[in-house]
């Protein structure tokens, strides 16, 4: 790296340095007692972990049954988002059909918009549906928002794809399901991989849906136990907040590691709306 | 397979691109569509393959109207400028995709791939990608692919635009040998009229949408029907000029056309004027000579002839071939 850089990788370190030291902390903190508000670690200690293994008085329930929620949660969201954006996406970018301007126009409106603003109505509806407070009813809604910015990219992706590649699919006799499958699907591979992490994960760190629409225990997912181990403040243990976060953490951490490459293609097809 | 295009009208939109065209091809027979950029070659091309739909008229296929049938039901090949070769299929998957359409059972479909990539010449490269191969290859593999699934008609969108001057040449030979070879009846699109009068048994001249000549390439040459005609073939291109320029005056005849070769020293010395361009081609040189009048001819001569820029001569024109065109543009 050339020397004339430090000023730069200085400024950088001063910023970042907060950050680091925060992470830092939530992992110490995790496997140590450390008293509130000192910095200094005292013993090595696995004792913050044991709601892994026992239920912890003011969670109200296990774990395990909100990992599950959780992961239920994102993965059936983002399996819908990918498959809905798969379809919807080919069909704005490439068919001719009634309204198409004004479905690409309401793609855009509904990804700016500040979806927060709708949860009362939302809340209704789904209270109307006999959906409220079950993860089936915050699994639609997310489903809902995310479909968007799904379509959105999925179609820059397709528009990426040569005309030519699909005309020439046609003329060798094969159908336009068969063209898709074939022949178009496979070019915006990197965009599906990247949709389906994308959407994975934006379900996993969830929280005001599920917070608003599914607050009891039934449907509860780790942020809502996260949080909900926060809102007791009769005993704050912030020793067991980190292990907790640092478990609910964990699975993003990897799969940013794991698929990386995978994730940044999302802005490279992307751009070409 | 004999191809009729009858009274064939395509808009888009508003706009009408091509106005009640008519075109026969002949079964085995090779033609061209040539004109300039925009003329609607491509558009026609399209809706004889069934990617544009026909928005009047008829198209026939041995003597059957298919303008109905969608693309897949009509059994035609397709070179696409780009090739569009399946990018994520090596050669061998591009080649046998429309076999595997067809649902053709595996040991023929083998067999035919390895026949087809033969006849084009790439069956050393059948497990590599498009994107490891060179732009000829490509070519091959496109062409390969258009031929396999035995297509009633070849159509080929400016196969050569994307090959470099030596490829092209290659590719011209080689074309027509495939299409001679298979029996095919082919059409092929190009702006090139080198290419079209060197690869085909006719050429349809388009302009403006519609078609204002279709002969075969020497009749076309020699007896042009109209100044556009005369002037689109041709390399050098013909010079047009009035009849003062060359002494003559004939009633309503409004502008001569002399082709390179019919000006030189050996059709006599009535005309004098000065060389302004001199190009030297090998085994040609190409001189423009301007006249005491101000207009330009241009006359091709076997190279050494010695003759330099600025240099005064005097020619003649060889009045046999004398092109005589109307105010309209009509040959007379
Ligand atoms: N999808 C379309 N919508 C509107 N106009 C079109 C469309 N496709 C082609 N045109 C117009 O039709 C005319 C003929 O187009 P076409 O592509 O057939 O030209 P071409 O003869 O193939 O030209 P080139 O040699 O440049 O390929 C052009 O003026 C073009 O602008
Ligand atoms: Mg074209």
């Amino acid at each position: 790296m050339p020397a004339k850089n430090w000023p730069i990788l200085l400024l950088l370190t001063v910023v970042t340095l907060p950050l680091l030291i925060m992470c830092g902390y939530s992992v110490i903190d995790a496997f140590t007692d450390t008293a509130p508000g000192s910095l200094v670690p005292t013993r090595f200690t696995l004792e913050h972990f044991r709601f892994l293994w026992e239920p912890v008085a003011e969670a109200r329930g296990s774990i395990w049954v909100a990992t599950a929620n959780t992961f239920v949660f994102a993965t059936t969201s983002a399996l819908v988002v990918t498959m809905v954006s798969l379809t919807a996406g080919y069909a704005l970018s490439r068919l001719n059909f009634p309204a198409r301007g004004f479905f690409l126009a309401g793609l855009i409106v509904l990804h700016a918009f500040p979806t927060i603003t709708l949860i009362i109505a939302i809340f209704l509806i789904l209270q109307m549906l006999g959906l409220y407070d079950t993860l089936i009813g915050v699994i639609v809604v997310k489903t809902a928002l995310e479909l968007p910015l799904g379509i959105w990219i999925m179609k820059g992706f397709y528009d990426t794809v040569p005309w030519e590649i699909e005309m020439a699919g046609v003329q060798d006799g094969a159908s336009r399901a068969t063209v898709w499958w074939y022949l178009v699907l496979p070019q915006v591979q990197p965009g599906l991989m990247a949709l389906i992490l994308f959407s994975f994960l934006s379900g996993w760190s969830e929280y005001i849906l599920p917070q608003v629409l599914a607050p009891g225990s039934d449907a509860r997912v780790l942020s809502t136990y996260l949080s909900s181990l926060i809102l007791d403040d009769t005993k704050a243990d912030f020793n067991l907040f980190k292990a907790v976060g640092l478990f609910y953490a964990t699975p993003v951490v990897v799969i940013y590691l794991l698929f990386q490459k995978h994730l940044m293609n999302i802005y490279g097809g992307g751009t070409k709306g | 397979m004999q191809l009729d295009l009858i009274n064939f009208t395509k808009r888009f939109g508003d706009t009408t691109v091509i106005e009640n065209m008519s075109l026969s091809v002949h079964s085995g027979e090779m033609i061209a569509l040539l004109g300039p950029s925009g003329c609607g070659k491509s558009t026609t091309l399209f809706a004889i393959c069934g990617i544009h739909r026909i928005d009047e008229g008829q198209l026939m296929f041995g003597g059957k109207d298919v303008a109905h049938l969608p693309s897949q039901a009509r059994n035609v090949g397709v070179v696409f400028q780009n090739y569009a070769l399946y990018p994520h299929m090596t050669v061998a998957e591009n080649i046998v995709f429309p076999l595997k359409v067809q649902k053709m059972n595996r040991t023929d479909r083998e067999a035919m791939v390895r026949k087809y990539a033969e006849l084009v010449r790439i069956d050393a490269l059948l497990d590599r990608r498009p994107a490891q191969l060179s732009g000829g290859q490509q070519q091959r593999v496109a062409l390969a692919r258009a031929l396999v699934r035995q297509p009633d008609f070849l159509l080929l969108d400016e196969p050569l635009a994307n090959l470099d001057a030596k490829l092209r040449l290659e590719m011209r030979s080689e074309i027509r040998r495939l299409q001679q070879e298979t029996g095919l009846t082919a059409i092929l699109v190009t702006h090139d009229q080198v290419e079209a009068m060197s690869m085909c048994d006719r050429i349809a001249l388009m302009n403006g949408g519609r078609i204002v000549q279709y002969d075969t390439p020497t009749a076309m040459y020699e007896r042009p029907e109209t100044a556009f005609v005369a002037g689109f073939l041709g390399n050098p291109p013909i010079s047009f000029l009035s009849g003062s320029g060359l002494g003559l005056s004939e009633a309503q005849v409004a502008q001569y056309g002399v082709r390179p070769e019919s000006f030189g020293p050996q059709f006599g010395s009535t005309l004098s004027g000065r060389v302004t361009f001199v190009e030297t081609q090998g085994r040609e040189d190409l001189f423009d000579v301007r006249l005491t009048t101000g207009e330009i001819l241009r006359s091709i001569q076997p190279a050494g002839s010695g003759i330099r820029l600025a240099d005064t001569v005097n020619w003649g024109v060889a009045h046999d071939k004398l092109l005589r065109f109307d105010q309209n543009g009509q040959r007379i």
